[in-house]
């Protein structure tokens, strides 16, 4: 299993130095990816150009989105963006996309909720053949462009990872509930008679230490405040000690994660060199 | 804090005694509409983990409970004149009057309120509380009256049910299937304390029609089933208790709680009376509604947050294990054709909580008798209590014609999609050579295809021009070397033709050098994707005579069995889904008219295939789509191709149309391949990730299927190589 580490990038009032400056960190430690998530109705980053940002001073980490909301975007941007990234990056990007659920993104960006399934389908649908048309460009720095990955629980999201992409990004959890999902994941790739197992990627949240770990529960329940009850149950998820983590990596790499990835919950560079002497420990 | 229970059950008043324990300075009153002794049903019953959770609750009460209750481990099945018992199940069951009349003086104990023969008929009568519980019942005013809140949903069963008792005391959890004239009777009978026993009796609406106990008084019911369960009563008479014919309602609420008011008990949940868990789920809510005021204290909210993120997971897993098992009991005479062991195996195991090995850790002995029969059975040898060593079922052997599968797993190859001209590459060779070596009695090609243009992929394998005879040839001996049996697929694209290999996606078009499609009808399969051409006479004799043309190929290659791959929406399957079939000749229309070119190839290849060589069909047994296949639908298909000399079919689901609403899980493909298998009494192969021998033990001991296809094992960190090289261990 490799680890890699979320950028701050979704946390409220971080400035763009302490972005540049984690990623270019991140690429000196033992991470394998960098990734962002996805939110307009709050103080955050736009993730594909947060990770252009990272991929002007990384060579080595895979870029990743676990997961940009597709039906936010229209398909055309979707994919230009995407291709963006990927040629800017020498064709690290991973491209995690899902429906999401946060209603009031789809109220901001004029977009149906209820529809976001059967858009989510068609841009799945069309995604390809716009980066290989080269009708978008920029031209593709890889055959097929970047990798995909679909998040998601129900059973159309396990459905759309096996007919279009390149594997299952879970939304995070505790080890248990992210091995029934990869079993729902894998169970759909072979039904699909995909070739071999599909990559299946699980995140998690860290703030090590006790002044980190208060502040970043306060952020959690903010940031996840819209799933009202919810906000509480992944705040206490977070993980705020070495054996929390090796714990939590432990139980992943069991359940058969390719890539985990951990989320900090406050901005400190420290954060960092702490994550990575818990990953060291495993 | 004021704190109002309404609803003086179990649920209720547990929940009262719980929350004035560990807040006596609270205000709790609980109001019930019946008088303290009344009560309506017989006994209630606890597994011995619901108990320990008793106990760490409230000692005292537990312990007037473990007085007052009788414990069996027992499950008795009278079934085909045999009585079958299986041990290690520990049960408590108590009479409800005993449970309700100590749990209101442990309430009185601790200053709980107690409010008889109080209804509440509005919920404005409830002002000035910080706290209401309601533990209303089924049919909970409370839940109504925030319908819009709770967004509660109620599922109606099929069974018709009704509550008897008897003074015979019984020793086991008692299980007798009985027929009659007028059809099946079940009865769930169980001990409620030393001097009596409930006894549930139930039967699908139309016995119960034929058996008049539509418009029978009470007493006739009691007549009745006294009748029906003669054998079982041993003279003792049953008696009645508002003992009216009910349909079990499946209640399930969006949520359990709106603003300082909360469902807990039968107003949040129900589930099916034949797993027996109401009581136990009312009160465990009551122990985790308590615990979470401790946690919170008078934060209600939170508290109330906490206890339904608490109990929902629980409370899901039981209703889904609860729908298994309601589906058995409404289902039973798909099982009469079973022989008592296996009968009784299905029964322990029906709602998919008890594996095989969980069976066998609870029971040893019933689970080595399990072995014994199967082995028995499915080698002809009647040594009947005479066997003293038996496999487990997935060791058992499987006889097809003259192919003897020496066990009941196979295992199936993955398209490469790197074949030149049909030809299988290296990789493809070198994965099946694994293959044979996994153990595994039957190695499954991936659907060969039986003409270029009936290929998926451009680099598909076949069995097409004469030089594949001689490449099969070399593979199959590999196999057999190995002694492993191999069987082709044999499939026809049809209108998901001319496609990217899968590693790159499913039905993802080929960007140049495709080739015309075919089809049942003119859909494509993609929106934008390219159109098939409906076939015409001549199309279907060319791909008949190629159908039958690769099975005399496969023949000489030496392969062991042929399946013909009717599933998953491709050329035959498209014929038989009526998403897929629009014709208006005699092609289309009917089921009967989407079968006839199907049994055409079928007929023609089971002609051309040799009589010693068994024949398998993949079927799909449901579209997952609107308006598509259904279940029924393929036991209707698998019962007119057994006539015609199919052996056995493969159950798939799924991909006939791209918009599907699949549900993946755990042996998802099993219950499919279950109900078609014992349908239409047929042999039936499953896949569906299956990975453990658990699994497949469990599947086959239960009859759900003969054959399993498992999968590969994933490699984890139990797994090292040591001293060589590092290797990638996952």
């Amino acid at each position: 299993m490799r680890v890699g580490i979320g950028l701050p990038s979704t946390i409220a009032g971080v400035n763009g130095h302490t972005i540049i400056e984690w990623a270019r960190r991140a690429e000196e430690r033992p991470f394998t990816s960098l990734a962002v998530i996805d939110r307009y109705v709050y103080d955050s980053y736009e993730p594909f150009v947060a990770l252009a940002a990272a991929a002007a001073v990384t060579t080595r980490l895979r870029l990743a989105t676990t997961i940009v909301a597709g039906p936010l975007r229209n398909a055309a941007l979707l994919a230009k963006s995407a291709a963006s990234v990927d040629a800017l990056s020498a064709g690290r990007l991973v491209l995690g996309l899902a429906v999401g659920a946060r209603e009031d993104d789809y109220r901001v960006a004029n977009v149906d909720y209820h529809r976001r399934g059967k858009i989510l389908n068609d841009q799945l649908a069309t995604l390809r053949s716009l980066w290989e048309s080269g009708a978008i460009g920029p031209r593709l720095v890889r055959p097929r462009g970047p990798e995909i990955l679909i998040g998601g629980l129900s059973d159309q999201a396990f459905s759309r990872a096996a007919r279009y992409a390149d594997g299952y990004v879970h939304g995070g959890g505790p080890p248990r509930a992210f091995a029934r999902a990869a079993d729902r994941a894998r169970a759909a790739w072979r039904d699909a008679g995909r070739p071999g197992l599909p990559q299946i990627w699980g995140q998690g949240y860290f703030a090590l230490g006790e002044e980190a770990a208060a502040k970043g529960a306060a952020y959690l329940k903010d940031y996840y405040a819209f799933t009202g009850p919810f906000a509480e149950q992944i705040a206490a998820g977070l993980l705020t000690t070495t054996q929390g983590v090796v714990q939590y990596l432990r139980g992943y790499q069991d359940a058969g994660c390719t890539e985990l990835v951990l989320f900090p919950g406050v901005a400190e560079p420290d954060q960092l060199d702490r994550l990575a002497e818990a990953v060291a420990a495993l | 804090m004021k704190a109002l229970i309404i609803g003086g059950g179990p649920g209720g008043l547990y929940a009262a005694l719980l929350l004035k324990k560990t807040h006596p300075v609270w205000d709790v009153t609980v109001v019930e509409r019946n008088p303290p002794d009344a009560t309506y049903g017989w006994g209630v019953v606890f597994s011995d983990r619901t108990l320990s959770s008793f106990r760490e609750a409230d000692y005292p009460s537990y312990r007037e409970i473990t007085n007052r209750f009788v414990i069996w481990d027992t499950i008795e099945v009278r079934y085909g004149g045999e009585a079958i018992r299986c041990g290690g199940n520990v049960f408590a069951g108590i009479s409800r009057k005993v449970l309700l009349l100590l749990l209101q003086e442990r309430c009185k104990h601790f200053g709980v309120r107690l409010k008889f023969l109080t209804e509440v008929r509005d919920l404005s009568e409830c002002k000035g509380y910080d706290l209401i519980i309601a533990a209303d019942g089924l049919n909970s005013i409370v839940r109504k009256a925030h319908a819009a809140h709770f967004k509660p949903a109620l599922v109606l069963g099929k069974s018709k049910y009704t509550w008897l008792g008897t003074r015979k005391v019984f020793d086991a959890f008692t299980f007798p299937f009985r027929r009659n004239e007028h059809g099946l009777f079940q009865a769930h009978i169980y001990p409620n304390d030393g001097t009596a026993s409930t006894f549930i009796v139930q039967c699908d609406p139309e016995t119960w029609q034929r058996a008049g106990l539509d418009h029978a008084t009470e007493a006739e019911t009691v007549a009745y089933c006294e009748r029906v369960f003669a054998e079982d009563l041993g003279g003792e008479p049953l008696l009645s208790n508002k003992s009216d014919w009910i349909t079990f309602a499946t209640v399930s609420n969006r949520n359990w709680w709106y603003q300082n008011i909360v469902l807990i008990g039968d107003s949040a949940h129900t589930a099916d009376f034949t797993i027996g868990s109401g009581t136990k789920m009312a009160m465990e809510d009551s122990i985790a509604l308590a615990a979470a005021f401790e946690r919170y204290g008078d934060n209600v909210k939170a508290a109330l947050n906490d206890f339904e993120l608490e109990r929902r997971p629980v409370v899901d897993s039981l209703q889904r294990a609860a729908a298994e098992s309601n589906r058995y009991f409404e289902n039973t005479p798909r099982y009469e054709h079973f022989e008592p062991m296996q009968f009784v195996y299905y029964l322990l195991t029906r709602s998919g909580r008890i594996s095989y090995d969980e069976l066998r850790r609870r029971d040893p002995s019933f689970v080595d008798a399990t072995d014994r029969w199967f082995f028995e059975k499915t080698t002809g040898i009647a040594t009947r209590n005479q066997r003293v060593v038996a496999p487990p079922p997935m060791l058992a052997p499987l006889g097809l014609r003259a192919v003897k599968l020496q066990n009941r797993v196979a295992v199936s190859c993955s398209a490469t999609c790197q074949a030149r001209d049909g030809i299988p590459d290296e990789a493809y060779t070198a994965d099946l050579g694994n293959l044979a070596l996994s153990g595994a009695s039957l190695v499954l090609t991936e659907p060969l295809a039986i003409a270029p243009e009936g290929r998926i992929t451009p680099g598909d394998n076949g069995l097409y021009r004469p030089e594949h005879v001689a490449t099969w040839s070399r593979l199959t001996a590999l196999v057999h070397d190995s002694g492993a049996f191999i069987a082709a697929r044999l499939g026809h694209a049809g209108r998901r033709g001319a496609t990217r290999p899968r590693n790159e996606g499913l039905d993802l078009p080929v960007l140049k050098g495709g080739w015309p499609l075919l089809s049942a009808s003119a859909i494509p399969y993609l929106p934008n994707g390219p159109c098939p051409r409906e076939m015409d006479r001549a199309d279907m004799d060319r791909a008949r005579d190629q159908h039958v043309r690769a099975s005399q190929m496969a023949n000489e290659a030496g392969f062991d069995m042929l399946e013909l791959y009717f599933a998953h929406g491709y050329l035959i399957g498209s014929f038989i889904s009526p998403l897929t079939n629009l014709r208006r000749d005699s092609y289309g229309g009917s089921l009967e008219n989407r079968l006839s070119y199907p049994l055409e190839i079928l007929e023609a290849v089971r002609a051309a295939w040799p009589k010693t060589k068994p024949l398998c069909v993949a079927l799909t047994a449901t579209d997952w789509a609107r308006g598509g296949l259904e279940p029924g639908d393929a036991s209707l298909i698998a019962r007119i191709m057994k006539e015609r000399g199919v052996d056995l079919f493969e159950v798939a689901a799924g991909q006939t149309v791209l918009e599907s609403q699949p549900v993946y899980g755990p042996c998802f493909l099993a219950t499919l391949s279950d109900q078609l298998r014992n349908e239409a009494r047929i042999l039936t192969m499953t896949g569906g990730n299956i990975t453990s021998s658990d699994q497949v033990n469990n599947i086959v001991a239960a009859g759900r299927a003969d054959l399993c296809v498992m999968e590969p094992p994933r490699l984890n960190t139990h797994y090292r190589i040591i001293g060589g090289a590092t290797g990638n261990t996952d």
